[in-house]
């Protein structure tokens, strides 16, 4: 979330979409509730079914799953052409006024630098044109036809209401009426929060649904202010964490990055992170990235990391491509992979391709299992009639299961959606043998050191230069674990300005990040959670719910990343001149010295908007504000363009009908037999998309005797019209089937799955609520992914368990 | 299960000496906001857990609403309903209605007017009606003199069940379980007329958004109720699966409690030497294998909690 939980009862218009937030988040949700009741707001629900947020909403508009770019494209282009945006903060705050260089193209539906072998864009032809300081040019009215504004303008005006219309089969004017609706909060006393989920992240081009998101609430001047943002729903409690602290395969904590092959010196690896400003003083706080990388090498290897060895760069591995999920169980199925540590995780309920994921486990020697439950994962070897029809025999991987603690077993933090780190305290004893994850881990690692440190190896190094300074070596404690991440100094860090002054003794944690540094004085495991835990002790535990300003922002309540700042961007919630652009939901404006208010500011809190050159609010990118465009980063082009899902029930791109490179993503990664195990129409005719349902968590919950009992047993969801067409009857038991397996279980016949019409053909829908399979102590069933396609965005490698094609018959 | 006392007894099944008078009590009432619930069903998990009852684990019918009914071990269900209304802006309309079921706590209470066993039923001060199980003859009457269709008999142990608007936790000061565990605020809890000028708000806010019609559900047939709803459409009650437009105690509760009681009453004491006649001439009724094997397999149903 750029904003935060409690933050969108300050909304005047709340659109959920790409998600279900009364379904999936339901206590979160009542802060819509809240705004509604206490704000007037508005709620539009965008969604392929009229879900449980629909029934509180004030205006549903339905859509083909996997067509959100071109719902939210044709919304850019109602916004653009009816000049319906938030100009002032357009042209201060986004780089629509920043000019592109003439190489930049988009034709056919493919942008220039496309490698067809590869599937891979080279980005060298988007960036913008840079004047002789190597300054990015820009034209203040906006008016250059190069200019991000007007490239815009072109590249959405294609996206009319009757193209919206043919491709999302969203009816002209409830689309219409949605555009309205948004358009009303592109003034500066009105404001919009987006709430969306895995509905806009699990597609093969989820980041750009996202981005598009993004660029509507630019344009509206709704980013950065109480009651706006782009508000990411995590769907685990700490999920959030997860990301923050780095646990993907090229990540590091805190979004630094592990470096890739061609990186094989500290100096290259810099360069494309440590960016340097595009524009005069901003503060391109990536610049930065030095002193959070040394501080995280020195946390993990302590003395070992040295100025003379680049800090133990060479600690790190290389990465040669993405080892994703999918990426290891296409290994796996390749014999490459042999041996799988699963730590709280069930493969072989949420990943897709049920029949692959048990196929890559069964080539393994061993699997390593560590969870509080039994899982489809920890049993997947073992028959369980058709919900599992596996041989027992013909399987030989060695299946070792680790009893762990679940959440409430356990001290530690959380961090939720809205980036707050909470503390909380151990709740009960865990059951039998279980122990902590963090132990078992624990043992694990000293069982591996022990064996390099008596037989060496090919480089012991890493592993046995670890840090490794808990009290309990077995059992490190999840208040030390913090105190590290945090960070402390090693050393005296000194004041740059007054090097007499000492800022942090040796020895003392760090108040904030902005106390870190390159030189191996500091060392901090996740810089952006610098602060949690400081001298003054834990701050996660805080629980003063005050809030002296009546928007919600209890500053005292646990500690937000970063810097227990709540609203990213709050800046922004200021007009250029400093002073808010809404008296009357202040975030943080300009004193006449410095930044105050209401957040902890988002900006060098001296930086007087007075300046020549003021420091603009989005002090992360190296433009110092939002990218509209986006020169770099994204792998399927600068600017979100509608693609067909790589399984669509539409033979071509209505965007761009003759050209069958530009059906579906052009970037996105299919290995070589996914391909062949995609659906075509003509068996498949129906759209599926699968989902979560209020009554349980995931797979877990099955387990659950009450959550058992308000929702027993598998079903599918479908229309009324697909259901007499197929004469399937309410509560009759039917078989679900894609090209990659089947499902069977009850069928529940409903209105709330409108049939759609996308350019003259009839589109059904498939409702498949996640939840059941065949362990539990609810009705045993299929597991939905069974059935789901094995590709994932081009740039997060996410699954597209959102759209894809399957076939419906009576069982 | 209550934890209020004998002075706070208001009315009481099948008796005729007075209730105390003494003690002044607020009326209280759960005020069920249906425009902002979404069906999430902790109500009916925070139900289970503070009155310690397990339903069986069933089947989908073709619905959300699960367990599909109330039954002895379910106090509180959601019914979702689908329908389509008529607007003036948008035309037809689709509209997914929750509604949370359960006892409505009606000031004249037709279980308690129609409850033959002394104390089974009593009804509180505050307005709350509870079910004294260890009085219940599971005769079922109760649910007969229901306008709402609530009580149901226990087949393990013939005793009558509903929600008791948690009166164990209210005697001690707490709101209900379900109000406690609503995660939007759409279960609300207090007296009487803070509960009124609450739904008062809530049914401006309905209107401002189009819904002429929006009102409170407290029906006058049956006195009003400790229970009540904000409906968005409260012209037609019916359409929130099948909540009665018009409730009234049963005319034959009514006439039950009035003149045909005492000739009732007169039948049964003609069954009664009707029975001892049949014992004299026929002899007794002996248990038959076959009710053995009944009772055997009640009782396994009753041990095995899934």
């Amino acid at each position: 979330m750029t904003n935060h939980w409690v933050d969108i009862k300050n909304a005047d218009v709340v659109l959920i979409m790409g998600g279900n937030a009364a379904e999936a988040h339901p206590c979160g949700f009542k802060w819509v509730i809240e705004a509604k009741h206490h704000n007037k707001a508005k709620l539009i629900v965008v969604d392929p079914r009229f879900t449980r947020s629909a029934a509180m909403s004030d205006y549903y508009a339905p859509i083909r799953a996997g067509s959100d770019i071109a719902f939210l494209g044709g919304v850019l282009n109602y916004l653009l052409s009816k000049d319906q945006i938030q100009r002032e903060y357009v042209k201060n705050y986004t780089n629509a006024p920043f000019i592109i260089g003439e190489g930049f193209g988009f034709v056919d539906g493919l942008f220039s630098g496309y490698d067809e072998t590869k599937r891979r864009y080279d980005a060298k032809s988007w960036e913008y044109e840079l004047d002789d300081h190597g300054f990015a040019k820009v034209d203040p009215t906006m008016e250059h036809p190069r200019c991000v504004l007007q490239v815009m303008k072109r590249h959405y005006a294609r996206y009319t209401p009757e193209m919206v219309s043919k491709i999302t089969g969203t009816p002209k004017d409830k689309f219409l009426k949605v555009c309205e609706m948004i358009a009303t909060t592109a003034v500066p006393g009105k404001a919009m929060t987006v709430m969306y989920a895995l509905g806009w992240t699990q597609h093969s081009q989820g980041s750009q649904m996202i981005r598009t998101g993004a660029i509507m609430q630019l344009l509206l001047g709704n980013i950065g202010i109480a009651g706006g943002g782009m508000n990411a729903l995590r769907g685990h409690s700490n999920i959030q964490g997860l990301t923050d602290l780095g646990l993907l395969s090229n990540s590091l904590p805190g979004y630094l990055s592990l470096a890739t092959d061609a990186e094989q010196d500290l100096e290259t690896y810099y360069k494309p992170r440590a960016l340097k400003p595009l524009r005069p003083n901003q503060m391109s706080y990536w610049q930065n990235y030095p002193k959070f990388f040394v501080s995280l090498q020195k946390a993990w290897w302590g003395k070992a990391a040295t100025a003379e060895n680049s800090w133990a760069f060479h600690y790190l591995p290389k990465i040669d491509k993405l080892y994703d999920v999918l990426q290891a169980f296409e290994l796996m199925n390749q014999g490459k992979l042999n041996g799988y540590i699963c730590q709280g995780f069930n493969p072989v309920g949420s990943f897709p391709n049920k029949k692959k994921i048990v196929a890559g486990l069964s080539k393994l020697k061993y699997l390593v299992i560590i969870d509080p439950l039994t899982t489809e994962t920890a049993e997947f070897w073992k028959n369980y009639g058709e919900h599992n029809d596996v041989k027992s025999e013909d399987i030989q991987t060695t299946v070792f299961r680790f009893p762990s603690t679940c959440f409430a077993e356990e001290d530690g933090s959380l961090t939720n959606s809205s980036r707050w780190l909470q503390w909380h305290s151990k709740g009960a004893e865990p059951p039998g043998e279980a122990r902590g994850d963090v132990e078992i881990i624990a043992d694990i690692f000293h069982r591996i050191k022990t064996a390099y440190v008596k037989e060496g190896g090919a480089f012991p190094d890493p592993i046995v230069n670890l840090t490794w300074s808990y009290k309990i070596p077995h059992k490190p404690s999840a208040e030390e674990l913090a105190m590290e991440f945090n960070g402390k100094a090693i050393t005296d860090v000194l004041d740059p300005k007054d090097p007499a002054k000492v800022l942090v003794k040796a020895g003392e944690q760090v108040s904030g990040f902005g106390l870190l540094r390159d030189d191996g004085s500091t060392a901090s495991g996740c810089w952006i959670f610098a602060g949690a835990w400081t001298q003054a002790g834990n701050q996660m535990a805080r629980r003063d719910n005050a809030d002296p300003w009546g928007l919600g922002q209890t500053l005292g309540w646990a500690w937000a990343w970063p810097a227990n700042r709540r609203i990213l961007y709050n800046a922004a919630s200021s007009a250029p001149d400093g002073k808010p652009w809404d008296a009357t939901r202040k975030l943080v404006q300009w004193s006449g010295t410095s930044w105050v208010g209401a957040d902890v500011p988002d900006i060098r809190p001296d930086a007087d908007p007075a300046e020549a050159d003021r420091v603009q609010p989005f002090i992360m990118t190296s433009e110092g504000v939002a990218r509209l465009f986006a020169p770099t980063g994204m792998a399927e082009g600068p600017l979100p363009e509608h693609y067909e899902p790589f399984e669509s029930p539409l033979a071509n791109n209505p965007m761009h009908p003759n050209n069958p490179k530009a059906r579906a993503n052009p970037a996105a990664r299919v290995f070589k037999g996914d391909m062949e195990a995609f659906g075509s129409p003509k068996d498949f005719p129906y759209v599926a998309t699968s989902y979560r349902l209020t009554e349980h968590f995931h797979y877990w919950t099955k387990n659950v005797l009450t959550s058992a009992i308000i929702q027993p047993q598998q079903f599918v969801e479908i229309g009324e019209q697909l259901a007499q067409a197929k004469g399937i009857e309410n509560g009759g038991w039917v078989k679900v089937s894609s090209n990659r397996g089947f499902i069977k279980c009850v069928a529940v016949v409903t209105k709330r799955i409108p049939q759609l019409d996308c350019d003259g053909i009839k589109v059904d829908t498939v409702g498949l609520p996640n939840h059941w399979g065949f362990v539990g102590i609810a009705k045993p069933g299929y597991l939905v992914n069974t059935l789901t396609p094995f590709v994932g965005d081009a740039n997060t490698q996410t699954p597209e368990y959102k759209s894809f094609l399957v076939n419906i018959e009576k069982a | 299960m209550s934890s209020l006392q004998s002075l706070d007894i208001a009315a009481r099944s099948a008796t005729t000496t007075p209730s105390p008078q003494v003690r002044k009590t607020p009326e209280l009432a759960k005020l069920i906001d249906v425009s902002s619930c979404i069906g999430c069903k902790a109500c009916q998990v925070a139900c289970m857990q503070w009155n310690d009852l397990r339903d069986e684990v069933g089947d989908n019918i073709g619905t959300y609403d699960n367990p599909r009914d109330l039954t002895p071990e379910s106090w509180t269900v959601m019914r979702f309903s689908e329908v389509e209304t008529q607007t003036k802006d948008e035309g037809t309309r689709l509209e997914w209605l929750i509604r949370k079921d359960g006892c409505m706590h009606g000031e004249d209470p037709g279980c308690l007017k129609a409850c033959p066993a002394p104390g089974a039923i009593v009804q509180y001060t505050n307005g709350i009606v509870d079910f004294i199980s260890e009085n219940c003859i599971g005769c079922g009457y109760c649910i007969k003199g229901c306008p709402f269709n609530i009580p149901r008999i226990s087949p393990v142990d013939h005793k009558s069940y509903k929600c008791t608007l948690c009166s164990d936790r209210v005697g001690v000061g707490l709101e209900p379980a379900c109000v406690k565990a609503c995660p939007t605020g759409a279960i609300m809890f207090g007296s009487k007329s803070d509960m009124a000028s609450w739904a008062g708000e809530r049914i401006e806010d309905l209107k401002s958004r189009g819904f002429a019609n929006a009102g409170l559900y407290d029906p006058p047939g049956v006195g009003g109720t400790h229970v009540m709803y904000v409906l968005h459409h409260a012209d037609r009650p019916s359409l929130y699966a099948g909540l009665p437009d018009k409730p009234r105690i049963s005319m034959f509760v009514e006439a039950w409690k009035g003149m045909f009681k005492p000739v009732a009453l007169a039948g049964i004491a003609v069954a009664a030497v009707a029975g001892f006649l049949h014992w004299v001439v026929t002899g007794p009724n002996d248990v038959q294998p076959k009710d053995d094997a009944e009772a055997e397999h009640l009782r396994q149903k009753a041990d095995d909690p899934t």
